[in-house]
């Protein structure tokens, strides 16, 4: 641990430390733009040197290691005329455009010319002007504002695991850019526009749309896939203009997908601000919140209570799901399921959740993955595999589609029957399994939906408890969720009842006629064909295929519009907050529920979201428990029936339109297109 | 200057090294420890650009990054940055004629006027009968003989008007002068020969002073 003073201020250090990091510890902060936390060190701007006792010139702190007994200074007259002349030669070039510039408001070199530029340009020659590239549909370029940083070049070939950014030509006329001029084929790829400290790469969906200190920002959480990515929301208004990563070491570290920052335009389309009703005509047609409760209320009073079921989609918060469990109770439905894609999962918490945690990922030393893509499925929690395989080239191994992964995987087949085979130690990953000290298993939802996902479910248990998976201090058996509401209606048992139906057994009995209403809680992910005969209650926030087929809609809340618990594939809890406020009439969902239940006249109480908090958190204690995951009791859960012959796949295959509010998205729309541009292209290039 | 503009517009489709690149391709990854065969990338480059014409085409760079299993952002980048690599078709004799301060103060702009009025070229272009490309580079090394004009691997020194002339008349003939000074003189000898040394009888010269002072030693 060296001992370093900086400032007369001595501070020790961890080993591999640099002067940046000893500096930071001694509480003084040194500007940089090459330089970032996650990213291996550049050294190139020049910008963080201080003054190092007995060195002839600055240094660049960033790259120096930190060594005992070094003397740093970084208030000496010299250090800041360096600076300064760094900052005057970053200006040169650098177009003074900040008034029209996106960056504005937010931009490290504006900040730091603040403290460092001069007050005028010493520079009366013309400056340099770049062309602008082609980065895709997300990234808009102003290359002429580029310091050439490489920060982007770093993450996308580091992080992103795409290496398609580089530097091309050298001194005055070097220039970022994509292999002439392509989409960046990364599920990360925006994440470029937060670490570009200038204006070079901007949002091009956000592009001059509003000013950071217009908006108004909420901490809260993503709910487009189930890693529960840290958000901060920023609104203006009524409008959602943007979404960021909001630091969390344990989930996103500071990253975040594509589709969590930018579906968000979905959520200014297709909305359902009002209640509809579907009319004699076949069409729906807007009614009052009255007309809407008290047809609703009618139905469901009318109703034998074993001909009603309800079902739960994906994007739904615990407290909506935890009423409409409630209100089941009340109705005397056993009849319900959060599982809208039929996933086998369900009972022992060990069996579904995540349970090495997201950071455990870091410490495992083999990974066989099973029906799942987790590039497209989570694609933040993909970049920790990658960087785990980076550093140690941990073996990784694939039973389900030949993907890339971004890091080398062995492919082993796309049979289920490959389970058997490794488990028989017939398979040549079984020897790498047995070696490693902490193997990890991730199962994805393309496993688990199989009619024969239970045995698949069984398979990978055994497996793991022969292998080592699970021992005392490691439980590297990890199931990874596509839902974001998932986790919490399993865990508070939003699953069929005594002699209850699941989604499969209510379309069936739906077909024969043996089921009265459904209620559709934000599901839109179901076949609503199978439910013609039934009427349908379709309560959400976007006209998708739920209320393309409903015969009643009650307008809610998305996510942004609602404070809401959900939680993510590990089984963290997590607290999202309101951004802004549902559109028209729309309500938020557990207030729907409610006023449902007392017009029925068969109230399931909680009267406020608070009330249903602590409804909730008496039923599931750890519900109140935020951010704490408490290691789960192994238990034996699956099936051991024969596993079918049907090829293993992953569960999504277009990562831009997974959910209601992605579909409406513009944005991701044209990312998709762009994607199938590309990978026409390069078929026709071959 | 996007990247269209320093790349060909018309590109081959296909790029495959000829049979003789290819084993010594093979010659060359093998000097690199495994897995760091992209160290290979610079002689590789070269190869592609003397079996083609003296420039690389991208489909050969898209070749050496599957070869070299790289990104093929890495080669681009790597075949940007130096300025010996040529993405564009230049001319049959390649010119590079070197300006830097030892070059200049010996006379390189001599040397350049004569390249502009013959063929009415700048950096950069090619001649309007397409066999002289002309490049302005930096320091080529040999300052002792400056001025420097390089034609194509050949290094032709201690150029002024006149000689640089006589050197593009012998390059149109097709018959180029001998590689070298052009006032003949060997390596970079004074001008009127060598002067160092010049007493000293060669051959057994040197043995015999290192016995002297052996001697004188003892």
């Amino acid at each position: 641990m060296p001992k370093l003073t900086v400032n007369d201020i001595e501070v020790d250090v961890e080993d591999g430390s640099t002067v940046l990091h000893a500096c930071e510890a001694a509480g003084i902060e040194i500007p940089r733009f090459c330089y970032h936390d996650r990213l291996s060190i550049a050294g190139n701007c020049r910008m963080c040197l201080v003054d190092m006792e007995r060195a002839p010139k600055p240094i660049a702190s960033c790259a120096m290691p930190a060594g005992d007994g070094m003397v740093i200074r970084t208030d000496t007259d010299r250090v800041k005329k360096a600076r300064e002349g760094v900052m005057e030669f970053l200006l040169i070039n650098h177009p003074l455009d900040c008034p029209i510039c996106d960056q504005g408001g937010e931009c490290d070199l504006q900040d730091q010319a603040m403290g460092y530029g001069l007050d005028g340009s010493r520079f009366s020659e013309n400056k340099r002007a770049v062309d602008n590239k082609h980065m895709g549909p997300l990234i808009s370029t102003v290359m002429t504002r580029c310091i050439h940083c490489t920060r982007c070049v770093r993450f996308a070939t580091e992080v992103a695991g795409v290496p398609e950014l580089g530097a091309i030509g050298r001194g005055e006329t070097m220039e970022i850019t994509t292999y002439l001029e392509k989409t960046l084929t990364s599920e990360l790829s925006a994440n470029v526009i937060d670490l570009c400290p200038v204006g070079a790469l901007t949002s091009r969906p956000y592009a001059f749309t509003a000013r950071p200190w217009e908006l108004n920002k909420t901490e809260s959480i993503d709910v487009m896939d189930a890693v529960g990515s840290n958000i901060r929301v920023d609104a203006r208004g009524a409008q959602v203009m943007r979404v960021l990563p909001r630091l969390n070491e344990d989930v996103n570290e500071e990253w975040i997908s594509d589709k969590t920052r930018y579906a968000i335009d979905g959520l200014r389309r297709q909305r359902l601000d009002r209640p509809y009703a579907r009319g004699r005509d076949g069409k729906l047609h807007s009614i009052s919140w009255e007309e809407a409760l008290k047809t609703v209320a009618g139905k469901l009073r009318k109703a034998k209570a074993s001909r009603v079921a309800a079902i739960a989609g994906d994007q739904c918060d615990a407290e909506s799901m935890f009423a409409l469990k409630s209100l089941m109770a009340r109705l005397g439905s056993p009849h319900l399921d959060c599982r809208q894609d039929g996933a086998k999962i369900g009972g022992a918490r060990s069996g579904y959740l995540f349970n090495s945690t997201i950071a455990g990922i870091d410490d495992a030393d083999a990974l066989l993955i099973i029906g799942s893509n987790p590039r497209v499925e989570a694609a933040v929690l993909n970049a920790r595999i990658r960087r785990n395989w980076l550093a140690t080239q941990m073996p990784v191994a694939i039973i389900g589609d030949n993907v890339d992964l971004t890091y080398a995987a062995q492919w082993l087949g796309v049979e289920a029957a490959l389970l058997d085979d490794v488990l028989s130690g017939n398979n040549k990953f079984a020897a790498k399994l047995k070696k490693a000290k902490r193997p990890m298993i991730i199962i994805g939802m393309g496993a688990l939906t199989r009619r024969d996902g239970a045995s698949v479910l069984g398979r990978a248990r055994q497996i793991a408890e022969a292998y080592g998976v699970v021992t005392d201090k490691w439980n590297g058996f990890n199931i990874l969720h596509n839902a974001a509401a998932r986790v919490a209606g399993l865990d508070m048992g939003l699953v069929p009842g005594r002699d209850g139906m699941d989604v499969a057994g209510m379309a069936a009995a739906a077909k024969a006629g043996r089921l009265d209403v459904l209620w559709a809680l934000g599901a839109d992910e179901i076949d609503y064909s199978d439910f013609a005969s039934s009427f349908v209650i379709y309560q959400g926030h976007h006209g998708d295929a739920g209320a393309h087929h409903a015969d009643i809609v009650l307008p809610g809340a998305a996510y942004t519009e609602k404070d809401g618990i959900y939680l993510n594939t590990e089984g963290r809890v997590q607290y999202a907050n309101r951004a802004a406020f549902p559109p028209g009439e729309a309500r938020e969902d557990w207030a729907i529920i409610r006023a449902v239940s007392g017009a029925i006249g068969k109230s399931i109480g909680m009267d406020s979201l608070a009330e249903v908090r602590d409804a909730l958190c008496e039923a599931v204690p750890h519900f109140a428990m935020p951010d704490q995951i408490d290691a789960v009791k192994w238990a034996k859960f699956g099936g051991r029936a024969k596993l079918s012959s049907k090829p293993v796949t992953s569960a999504i295959e277009n990562f831009y339109m997974t959910c209601a509010i992605s579909r409406a998205s513009e944005t991701m729309a044209e990312c998709r297109r762009a994607q199938q541009a590309d990978a026409k292209g390069a078929v026709a290039a071959e | 200057m996007s990247i269209d503009d320093r790349i060909a517009a018309d590109q081959p489709k296909t790029f495959k090294f000829t049979a003789k690149n290819e084993k010594e391709i093979k010659r060359i990854i093998a000097k690199y420890p495994k897995g760091r065969q992209a160290s290979a990338v610079m002689p590789l480059l070269d190869l592609a650009q003397r079996q083609h014409d003296n420039w690389i085409p991208m489909a050969a760079i898209e070749a050496i990054a599957h070869r070299l299993e790289m990104a093929e952002i890495r080669v681009l980048e790597v075949a940007t940055f130096y300025t010996m690599f040529n993405l564009k078709p230049v001319g049959k004799y390649f010119l590079q004629a070197c300006t830097t301060t030892p070059c200049w103060l010996r006379g390189s702009d001599e040397m350049m006027r004569c390249i502009k009025d013959r063929y009415n070229i700048a950096s950069g272009q090619t001649s309007a009968c397409g066999r002289f490309s002309l490049l302005e580079v930096e320091c080529l090394g040999a300052c002792v003989n400056a001025p420097i004009l390089q034609v194509n691997d050949d290094f032709y020194e201690d150029l002024d008007y006149e000689t640089t002339g006589a050197l593009l008349d012998s390059l149109e003939a097709d018959k180029p002068l001998p590689a070298g000074s052009v006032i003949g003189r060997s390596g970079s000898e004074a001008r009127g020969g060598g002067t160092t040394l010049a007493a000293v009888k060669t051959g057994k010269a040197s043995k015999s002073t290192a016995k002297k002072r052996g001697s004188a030693h003892a």
